[in-house]
C-alpha cells in the first residue's frame, strides 16, 4: 500500500514537472521579442498586440503572418505581446508606447478602454493601426483598421450556393456558438434566402462550433427521413461532422453527390478535402492583414478609408488547387 | 405490505424507479408523437457495409462518451462524497494525447493505436491521481481540486498539439469510431459493453464496491474497520482517468479530428446528471452504476428527442432544464417519502375496505 502511495506520488510530482517546463516555454514565446536591429536608423520598430496562438485556428495563423511580415529580412523590429486580457494588452501597448516603438499594431480582446492608451500614442508620435477587431474609439486616433467582414463571408458563400442552380435548395444549417461574430455574419445572407421562399430550411440548429453535436444533428434529420440537399455548417470541424453522419447513413456527398457540403475558416485538412471532392465549398475568414498593413506602413499603398476590408475567398471543390492549400489553408 | 412498500423504493430496484419511469415516459412521449420514432433500418455507409441505422442506434451511440463517464463519475461520487468537474477537459488531454502518438507515428496500424491509447490511459490517469491526491490526501472538497484542471485542462490540451485541430485519418480509427467492418453494431456501443463488463468483474473479484460504499458512508467508521479510505478515494480517481482515457479516444476516433476546445465540451454537467438521475446520493455512499448508464442514456434520449421535434436550437437546453429539474425532485428524499406513506395510506384504506367487504 505506501509503495503504492509513493508511485502515485511521484507521477503527481512527474507530471507537474512537465508541466511547468511547458509552461515556462510558452511564457517566453509569449513575451517574444524580435531581432535586435543593428543599423538602427534603418529599421522599423513595431509592437504588436495581439490575442494568443492558442485562441485558434485562426488566430495561429494570424500571429504567424504577423510574424513573417514584420521580419528583419523585411526591414522590421518586431515586438510582441500576446494575451487574451484586455488589460493586460493595455499594459503592454502602454509598455510599447515607453519603448519608443513606430507603430503599433493591435488586436484587441475587448472594444473598450483603449482612448487613453491611443491618445498617449499619438501624442508620442506612435502611428496606430488595428486589425482583425475594430476598437470603440475616435477615428482620428488610428491610421487605419484592417478587418475581416464576416456578413460579406456568408454572402459570398450564399451567392456560390445560388450559384449552383440547383433545382431546389433543402438546407441543413449547422450554426457556430449564437451570438459570435462568426455566427451572426454567417447566418444572416442564409436566413435572408429562408426568409424569400427560394431555400427550404430543413433544420437549423446550433451545436456551438462542437464536431460531434453537428453529427448528431445531421443524424436525427437522416432519421426523421426528410430530404435534403445541402449542408451548410458555418465551419470546417461541424461541417466534418456533418459528412461522418452522411457516411454512416450511405448517403453521397461532395462533388457528384446527392449532398453538397459548405463549410467555413479554411484548414488546410477541410481544403484537401474539397480538393478530393468529399466537399464543395469553403469559405474564408482571412488570418493575413500583415502585408496589408506593412504596405501602408512603407507607403506601397495608401488606404482610401480608415476601415479597410481584407479580400476574402471562398473556394470551389471544382476549381482549387495545391497552391491554394498551401497559400490559404490554415494549421497543417 | 409495509416491508413490501419500503423497499420498493429503497431496496433493490428502488433506485431504478426514477431513471427507468424516466425512460419508459420518453418512449411513450415518443411512440405517441412518431409511431416510427425507434424504428431501426439496415444500410449500406460509404465504406460499403452492412449497418444498423436510426433513432434508437443514434440514441445509445451517441451516448456512449457519457455512460463511460458516468460509471467512473459514479465510483468518485460514492467515495468522496463530490463531483469531478474536469473530466471534460481531461478527456480533451487525453484525446490530445491520444492524437500526438497517432501523428508522430510514420504509418498508422493497430499496435501504434494501442499505445496511443495506452498513452492516453496513462496520462489520463496520472491527472486522476492528481485531483485524487488533492482530494484524498489533502481533503480538499472534490469540485475545488478538479476546479484547477477543470480551468487549465485545455490550455494544456492545446500544448500537446500546438495546432487547433489537427486531423487523423485511417481506417483503424474510423473502425474504432464508427463501424467495424462486418460488424453493424456501432464500435462505440460494444466499447460501452465491455467497459460496463469489466466493471461488474472488478466488484466481482474485489471487495471495491463495499469497500467504496463504507468509505462513502462513514469514513471513520470505515477506518476503524481497516478500510484505508485515503486509498479508496484516490483510486476511484484513477479509475475515472481510465474513464476519461476511453471516452477522450472514442470522441476523437468518431471524426478522426481534435478541437481542444470542443470535445467532450460540458460533459461534466452531464455526467454528474446521470449519476444524479440514476438515483445516487451525490453526498457518497451506496450507489448502482447500472443507474448512471440509464441516466446516460435518458439525457441522450431527451435530446434526440428534441432534436427530432426540430426544438429551436436556442430553446433546446431550457427545455433539457425543465425536464431535469423535475426528474431530481421527483427523485429527490423528500418526494420519495411523501409519496411511500401516501401509498401506505393507499393500501391501508383498501385493506380497511376490503376487510369491510369481506
Amino acid at each position: 500500500m505506501k509503495r503504492l502511495k509513493a508511485l502515485v506520488l511521484a507521477g503527481v510530482l512527474a507530471v507537474s514537472l512537465v508541466l511547468s517546463a511547458c509552461g515556462g516555454n510558452s511564457g517566453s514565446g509569449n513575451s517574444g521579442s524580435g531581432n535586435e536591429g543593428k543599423g538602427g536608423n534603418s529599421t522599423i520598430k513595431v509592437g504588436v498586440v495581439n490575442n494568443p496562438p492558442s485562441e485558434s485556428g485562426y488566430r495561429e495563423a494570424n500571429v504567424k503572418d504577423m510574424e513573417a511580415v514584420f521580419s528583419a529580412a523585411n526591414g522590421y523590429e518586431l515586438k510582441t505581446f500576446y494575451n487574451i486580457k484586455n488589460d493586460e494588452q493595455l499594459q503592454a501597448a502602454q509598455g510599447f508606447i515607453t519603448e519608443g516603438v513606430d507603430y503599433l499594431l493591435i488586436s484587441a480582446a475587448e472594444t473598450t478602454g483603449w482612448d487613453d492608451v491611443l491618445k498617449k500614442a499619438k501624442e508620442a508620435g506612435i502611428k496606430v493601426y488595428l486589425f482583425d477587431r475594430m476598437i470603440d474609439v475616435d477615428e482620428s486616433l488610428y491610421e487605419a483598421a484592417v478587418v475581416s467582414d464576416m456578413a460579406k463571408e456568408g454572402e459570398t458563400a450564399v451567392q456560390w450556393l445560388l450559384d449552383q442552380n440547383l433545382s431546389e435548395y433543402k438546407v441543413i444549417h449547422i450554426q457556430g456558438a449564437m451570438g459570435s461574430d462568426a455566427q451572426i455574419g454567417r447566418t444572416g445572407a442564409l436566413d435572408a434566402q429562408f426568409a424569400s421562399g427560394k431555400m427550404k430550411k430543413v433544420v437549423q440548429q446550433t451545436a456551438s462550433w462542437d464536431e460531434a453535436e453537428a453529427k448528431k444533428i445531421v443524424e436525427s434529420v437522416i432519421n426523421s427521413g426528410e430530404d435534403f440537399n445541402v449542408i451548410y455548417a458555418e465551419n470546417d470541424g461541424m461541417a466534418k461532422g456533418a459528412v461522418a453522419a452522411l457516411d454512416d447513413a450511405g448517403i453521397t456527398h461532395g462533388v457528384n453527390g446527392k449532398v453538397i457540403v459548405m463549410g467555413f475558416d479554411c484548414n488546410k485538412w477541410a481544403l484537401r478535402e474539397l480538393k478530393a471532392g468529399a466537399w464543395n465549398y469553403d469559405g474564408q475568414c482571412s488570418p493575413f492583414q500583415a502585408q496589408i498593413i506593412s504596405d501602408l506602413i512603407k507607403g506601397n499603398k495608401t488606404a482610401s478609408s480608415k476601415k479597410i476590408i481584407n479580400e476574402e475567398k471562398g473556394f470551389d471543390a471544382k476549381t482549387i488547387t495545391d497552391d491554394d492549400i498551401n497559400t490559404y489553408g490554415l494549421g497543417e | 405490505m409495509k416491508k413490501n412498500t419500503k423497499s420498493f423504493f429503497q431496496g433493490g430496484l428502488g433506485q431504478l424507479t426514477i431513471p427507468l419511469i424516466a425512460i419508459a415516459l420518453l418512449v411513450l412521449f415518443n411512440l405517441i408523437r412518431d409511431p416510427g420514432f425507434f424504428e431501426i433500418g439496415i444500410t449500406h455507409n460509404n465504406d460499403g457495409n452492412i449497418v444498423l441505422a436510426g433513432n434508437l442506434i443514434s440514441i445509445i451511440n451517441g451516448a456512449s462518451e457519457l455512460a463511460i463517464l458516468a460509471m467512473g463519475m459514479t465510483l468518485v461520487t460514492a467515495a468522496c462524497g463530490g463531483q469531478d468537474i474536469s473530466v471534460g477537459a481531461a478527456a480533451a488531454i487525453a484525446g490530445s494525447t491520444f492524437v500526438k502518438i497517432l501523428k508522430s507515428a510514420p504509418e498508422i496500424n493497430g499496435g501504434i493505436v494501442v499505445l496511443a491509447f495506452l498513452c492516453a490511459c496513462i496520462v489520463a490517469m496520472l491527472f486522476g491521481a492528481f485531483n485524487g491526491t488533492l482530494v484524498a490526501v489533502f481533503k480538499i472538497q472534490p469540485m475545488i481540486a478538479t476546479l484547477i484542471l477543470y480551468t487549465c485542462g485545455r490550455s494544456i490540451a492545446y500544448w500537446i498539439n500546438g495546432g487547433a485541430t489537427p486531423t487523423i485519418s485511417s481506417p483503424i480509427i474510423s473502425a474504432l469510431g464508427s463501424f467495424i467492418p462486418g460488424i453493424p453494431v456501432p464500435t462505440p456501443v460494444l466499447i460501452v459493453v465491455c467497459v460496463t463488463i469489466l466493471f461488474k468483474l472488478l466488484f466481482h473479484f474485489t471487495s471495491l464496491e463495499i469497500f467504496t460504499q463504507s468509505v462513502g458512508i462513514n469514513q471513520s467508521a470505515a477506518r476503524l474497520n481497516g478500510i484505508n479510505a485515503t486509498f479508496i478515494k484516490l483510486l476511484s480517481f484513477i479509475i475515472l482517468g481510465v474513464c476519461v482515457a476511453i471516452a477522450g479516444s472514442i470522441g476523437v476516433s468518431r471524426l478522426g479530428l481534435i478541437n481542444h476546445e470542443t470535445l467532450l465540451i460540458d460533459v461534466e454537467m452531464d455526467t454528474i446528471l446521470a449519476v444524479a438521475i440514476g438515483g445516487n446520493s451525490l453526498g457518497g455512499g451506496k450507489f448502482k452504476i447500472s443507474g448512471s448508464i440509464i441516466g446516460a442514456y435518458v439525457i441522450q434520449m431527451l435530446t434526440t428527442t428534441l432534436y427530432a421535434m426540430k426544438v429551436s436550437s436556442t430553446d433546446v437546453k431550457a427545455y433539457k432544464a425543465i425536464v431535469i429539474v423535475l426528474l431530481v425532485v421527483i427523485g429527490s428524499p423528500v418526494i420519495k417519502a411523501k409519496f411511500g406513506k401516501l401509498m401506505e395510506k393507499v393500501r391501508g384504506r383498501m385493506q380497511e375496505s376490503a376487510a369491510k367487504g369481506a
